[in-house]
């Protein structure tokens, strides 16, 4: 619905992805591992391969977890927009259609020390 | 019915309006807190000039009650004698 | 000779004629339209602006005398918290961080609401709202004025206090407030009345002042148990105003309900968000805790809310739309914001900490259907990290709510385990939520919401681009200071040292 106002109301989102510097900004969070309070938010250039993101920035990130060490990261379940969805590890997050500001989220079936059995 | 309430600090200028209001308003329940006196009365709940009066000792304008109001609920009612709370429903 | 005839005293009632209806004139020169230009776009119907109702029926002369007498109280007691070294009878400094909060977030808000008031005062074309709202901006200006003043004799012994002003504007949590006072200044006068004057100050601000400062009261903090009841005297007053709004609008014409329900929904979901960090104040923060806050709940969420919805549904408003949610998240939230807190502590100008023992089994006892289950197994492995000198510290910056600017802790409605994912696109553009509630908010306003400064995105842009030691200089956090885990903070070493001096000879 238009911002109800006294005249035409339009607006510049501020998030636009020209703002960061030839990066994007990405969302991952693993999937009933509440240890950490949110989502993390990622900050890389497109061209990063998949792989990358997930070798570097995310396994760093996941650490304290006690089923850290168990992930498999061959046999962990995507979602991307909330869609079960699987990467290519070797292709960049733009060739992955990783868009600006998607959420990534994965799933380690059987990994729970912190969560109640389900 | 639903429940009306008001909060006074708890101080010395406040104990004789607390008293009168528990004269008034016999069905009230007074509940003591840290630093704040609560009562809740049932449907309304009523704060007479008169009887604050009679326990001060001197005359009393009942807009004196803002100095030490902490909170109140339901809608008010007010003219120079009296101050009411009340729920409709 | 004369004889010196003694005027006869106004009544209450004839006394609000005079003094504040009689005030107003007809305009001659201008129109009205010309006069008010913002009272009618929002679609509000007013057709006789006499018959507004003010209760209390407070004149400007009542009311300078009874806020004079106010102020007199407040720094009776806030010269003897300086003159006897006050801030040692605090149960534990660990309470500070709740003030610390406090200062940085809800006082710039008071100021807010000064400002929006003032506004509203000027756009109404009723002089009986005109003086109400005129009442409740000074009122608003007089509360941050006292809350700074008092929060700033702990400033010259503890950190986290000295940059409240900087924190207002970048910080990042800070936003949370801010953009709630942001989004209600920038609506129309009558939309401002219902997300500030009814849906704040009426259903929500009792969870904010009356627990917590009773908890300031037990927790031996004089100075803030006296701004604080200072402020909330106005309150009733303030929240008086706020359904005297509501029955107003609703009475003038039947048009009105629709627009007023949405309003309702809308405020009466940002403001539950906006003072969600409240239950951490209470279940976590307060050394000797009041009450918890789902206890807080019942009394002034359930009854009194209910009490309320019950009363005004004569006029066809029902309880607000998201209601269910928020009462679902009660036993949830204050544990998930404190985790939170905790894992990002290097980046609040306050300490977290890890509840001890004693606190744990309070909070199993206070939530036996949530902490246990789910909050007991994450303290206790942070627990045993700390212990092993491998503190947890989550240096993933957080996902923020597009629309309440919270990181997105909140988890499903009907399932704590898994965290709530929202998102939607609006013009090729993605943006993320907490909640349905706020992915409503967003979705009539987009516009709107768009325009949200979010401060964690808002590191990888110009100036910061990314920087955390620049980032700490720019919103003027002093790292080893003002930040981390209380137990190993300079705010404990110091308490202790003064507390043990005071209470010794050596």
């Amino acid at each position: 619905m238009p911002v109800v106002a006294i005249k035409e109301y339009t607006a510049t989102p501020r998030d636009r992805v020209e703002n960061f510097n030839g990066k994007q900004i990405v969302y991952a969070s693993w999937d009933r591992h509440l240890l950490f309070a949110a989502p993390f938010l990622l900050c890389l250039p497109p061209e990063t391969p998949f792989g990358e993101l997930v070798k570097g920035p995310l396994s760093m990130l996941v650490q304290p977890d006690p089923d850290a060490a168990a992930i498999d990261w061959t046999a962990v379940e995507w979602l991307k927009s909330n869609q079960p969805w699987t990467p290519d590890f070797n292709a960049s997050l733009a060739a992955n259609g990783i868009g600006h500001k998607d959420q990534l989220r994965f799933r380690t079936p059987g990994l729970n020390s912190l969560a109640p059995a389900a | 019915m639903s429940t009306v309430f008001i909060a006074l600090q708890a101080n010395e200028e406040t104990r004789p309006i607390i008293e009168a209001i528990e004269i008034d308003n016999p069905a009230a329940v007074v509940n003591r807190q840290p630093a704040m006196v609560k009562i809740d009365a049932e449907g309304s709940l009523v704060i007479r000039k008169a009887t604050i009066e009679e326990l001060l000792g001197r005359s009393f304008d009942l807009q004196e009650l803002h100095i030490n109001l902490i909170t109140l609920t339901g809608h008010v009612e007010e003219d120079d004698d009296s101050l009411t709370l009340s729920w409709n429903s | 000779m004369d004889m010196k005839v003694a005027k006869k005293k106004l009544g209450l009632k004839e006394k609000y004629r005079t003094m504040t209806r009689d005030l107003g004139w007809e305009p001659s020169y201008h129109s009205k339209e010309a006069l008010f230009p913002y009272v009618g776009y929002e679609g509000i119907k007013i057709h006789d602006w006499d018959k507004w109702e003010d209760p209390f029926r407070l004149t400007m002369d009542a009311y300078w005398k009874y806020q004079a007498e106010k102020e007199r109280k407040f720094y009776a007691i806030i010269d003897a918290h300086a003159q006897n070294n006050g801030h040692l009878n605090l149960t534990d400094a660990r309470y500070l961080s709740a003030l610390k909060i406090f200062l940085q977030a809800i006082s710039p808000a008071e100021y807010a609401a000064h400002r929006g008031f003032a506004r509203v005062g000027r756009e109404f074309p009723g002089v009986g709202p005109q003086v109400a709202c005129q009442m409740q901006a000074i009122d608003e200006i007089r509360h941050a004025q006292t809350q700074i003043h008092a929060m700033s004799n702990y400033n010259r012994y503890y950190n986290g206090f000295h940059a409240f002003a900087d924190q207002r504007d970048r910080i990042w949590y800070t936003s949370v407030a801010r953009s709630f006072f942001d989004d209600s200044m920038s609506a129309g006068p009558f939309e401002f009345m219902i997300a500030i004057g009814f849906s704040f100050e009426y259903v929500l601000t009792n969870l904010l002042f009356v627990p917590f400062m009773s908890g300031a009261a037990y927790n031996g903090d004089m100075a803030t148990v006296t701004f604080g009841f200072s402020a909330q005297s106005d309150e009733a007053r303030h929240m008086t105003l706020g359904l005297e709004v509501i029955k107003f609008i609703l009475e003038q014409d039947p048009d009105n309900l629709p627009i007023v329900q949405a309003w309702i929904d809308k405020w009466f979901w940002r403001g539950f968000r906006v003072l969600g960090l409240v239950s951490t104040m209470m279940d976590y923060m307060l050394p000797k805790r009041v009450m918890s806050w789902r206890e807080a709940w019942e009394i002034y969420g359930v009854e009194n809310g209910g009490a309320l919805f019950k009363d005004l549904a004569r006029y066809g408003i029902k309880p607000p739309k998201d209601w269910d949610a928020a009462a679902k998240s009660i036993d949830h939230m204050s544990h998930q914001f404190m985790l939170g807190l905790y894992q990002w502590s290097f980046g609040t100008a306050f300490h977290a900490w890890i509840p001890s023992d004693d606190d744990m089994r309070w909070l199993s006892a206070k939530y036996p259907d949530s902490f246990d289950t789910y909050y007991r197994p994450r303290w206790e492995h942070i627990k045993k990290m700390a212990a092993a000198g491998t503190p947890f510290k989550n240096y993933g910056l957080a996902k923020l709510c597009q629309t309440c600017q919270l990181p997105c802790v909140f988890t499903e409605p009907d399932d704590p385990t898994l965290t709530c994912h929202r998102e939607t696109v609006y013009k090729e553009h993605k943006y993320h939520f907490c909640s349905d509630g706020c992915q409503h908010v967003f979705e009539n306003e987009p516009e709107k919401y768009i325009q949200a400064w979010l401060p964690m995105p808002q590191l990888f842009q110009d100036p910061v681009n990314g920087d955390l030691g620049e980032w700490m200089k720019w919103v003027s956090l002093l790292d080893g200071k003002d930040n981390g885990d209380y137990a190993s903070s300079e705010d404990k070493q110091n308490f202790e040292a003064w507390r043990g001096l005071a209470t010794t000879n050596q």
